[in-house]
């Protein structure tokens, strides 16, 4: 029995030729009905927030611009119902991008990880780990915001 | 090297055990969850329970109870108390084995933790038969254990959360498995076991450990064939733990490019736990997968005489989301114990 000692125990291949070998048995994902199911649930989150907001404005008297925040917190109260009734996971693997990039998606990230470490209590389960999901979401996101901020400064002192 | 080693006989290899007493599995249990109990071997399961809490407040309890409720099964089956156990060997996918650990100090029976990834249930089952084969126990139980909430928790996302998973990932089976080994009896023998290597082939997706794993089971088991000078055909199943539908093509296209005929005796044990309209993805992995397979299924078609011979190569993902992160490779394990039918 030939052992070279660089080869992996008895397989007569390298990581290379085996990545290829292991690429072939991979199971296709579609790509187009994957980006309709995104668009379609996406799209009709985002069209039930617009109808919201025109109903806090309409009936409730908010302008466009205050009507924005009940608007989130409606869609967010929602989304966290529905983890909690275990639905949003099952939208989640059916729409992918489509349910996750709305606030809805943010929502259910926290929400998610506060019932799931609710067992190790309140302060170091819930409180500790609802961020831990969303936390690099909020990190970045101020990051991004400041940069922004700057640039946007100096192009008005230039 | 030295000439004096104790056991010449059990030493076949550096990788293959002889057990060359008549150590035989006396009893087997396996206690699984509500998802399990839909699938093909719901009826040889011992137990099964209606909810993933399994009437505990948290799931790594309800975890703990499947543990405890399968070796107390497999104690009542052989008709024997715990004292009259010499040796626990037992092991989960939880961060320090807490499972088997918490499970251990009820059981109170002097206890070996264990942890091999996936491959754990034939990691203590071969060490059970050794010990059993040298005398160091008497009667020794091999038990092992995974959970599907617990495992997702620990290794990817809170289980509500709403991640797209690519068809590649895997559902990890809730269940338990534990089987007494003794000598005598007219349950069924074992043979060989071959001890893995770690194999690591560069894979570094974790949800896609199939294809991580492939190679450590072909590793061992041509390790197996090699040692034992057995082929495929000897036996009338070969079952690897829980490659699924990705890794088990590979693994079968391995073995026959390197000669090995598996035509019609290979199966995989993550192909079958669940039915194909299950939605688990490419199928099962855990701990539990090899093990309530092994444990049930296989005792059973070993014990009725439908089988004669039987090789289970139970395979682990050896990863922590820790290694991963730091964007290392999925090294992989495989062990191999070969069975033979009762009587």
């Amino acid at each position: 029995m030939a052992t070279k000692a660089k080869q992996a125990s008895g397989l007569h291949m390298t990581k290379e030729m085996y990545k290829q070998q292991a690429a072939k048995y991979q199971i296709k994902r579609n790509v187009v009905l994957n980006t309709w199911r995104a668009f379609w649930v996406g799209g009709t989150i985002c069209l039930f927030g617009q109808f919201l907001q025109n109903i806090y404005i309409n009936v409730f008297h908010f302008t466009p611009k205050t009507a924005g925040n009940p608007t989130v917190a409606t869609l967010i109260f929602l989304s966290a119902l529905l983890t909690g009734l275990g639905v949003y996971d099952k939208i989640g693997q059916y729409a992918g991008a489509g349910s996750a990039v709305p606030v809805t998606g943010f929502a259910n990230s926290i929400a998610s990880a506060a019932i799931e470490h609710r067992s190790e209590g309140y302060v170091l389960g819930v409180g500790g780990n609802m961020f831990k999901l969303a936390g690099s979401v909020i990190v970045f996101g101020v990051v991004a915001a400041f940069v922004a901020g700057l640039i946007k400064t100096i192009f008005r002192l230039l | 090297m030295s000439t004096m080693v104790a056991a010449p006989k059990s030493r076949v290899s550096r990788q293959t055990w002889q057990f060359t007493e008549d150590v035989r599995v006396q009893a087997s249990a396996t206690v699984v969850g509500p998802k399990e109990g839909k699938g093909p071997l719901a009826s040889l399961f011992d137990k099964i329970y209606p909810d993933i809490y399994a009437g505990q407040k948290s799931w790594e309890k309800a975890e703990r109870k499947l543990l405890e409720d399968a070796i107390q099964i497999a104690l009542k089956k052989a008709n024997l108390k715990e004292d009259q156990i010499d040796l626990l060997l037992a092991g989960d996918l939880l961060n320090q084995n807490i499972t088997a650990n918490f499970t251990a100090e009820l059981l109170s029976i002097p206890t070996l933790g264990m942890y091999g990834a996936c491959s754990t249930s034939m990691l203590t089952l071969a060490n059970a038969a050794a010990l059993v084969n040298s005398g160091f126990a008497e009667r020794a139980i091999a038990a092992c254990s995974s959970h599907n909430a617990t495992a997702e928790r620990q290794y990817r996302y809170p289980t509500e959360y709403g991640g797209q998973k690519p068809p590649s990932s895997q559902w990890t089976v809730t269940g338990a498995g534990a089987a007494v080994v003794g000598i005598g009896g007219n349950g069924p023998r074992l043979t060989y076991a071959t001890i893995g290597k770690v194999v690591d082939m560069g894979m570094k997706d974790p949800l896609d450990m199939g294809s991580a794993m492939a190679p450590a089971a072909v590793s061992t088991m041509i390790a197996h064939f090699q040692d034992t000078g057995r082929q495929p055909q000897d036996y009338d199943l070969i079952v690897t733990g829980d490659l699924a539908g990705i890794g088990y093509p590979i693994a079968k296209e391995m073995l026959e490019k390197e000669g090995f005929n598996m035509d019609k005796v290979y199966n995989d044990c993550g192909l079958m736990v669940y039915s194909p309209e299950q939605e688990v993805f490419a199928g099962a992995s855990g701990c539990a997968s090899s093990a309530v397979v092994t444990y049930s299924y296989i005792m059973n078609q070993l014990q009725r005489g439908a089988m004669k011979r039987v090789l289970v190569c139970a395979t682990g993902a050896l990863l922590s989301p820790i290694s991963y992160q730091q964007g290392e490779a999925i090294p992989c394990i495989a062990h191999a114990v070969a069975f033979e039918g009762g009587a």
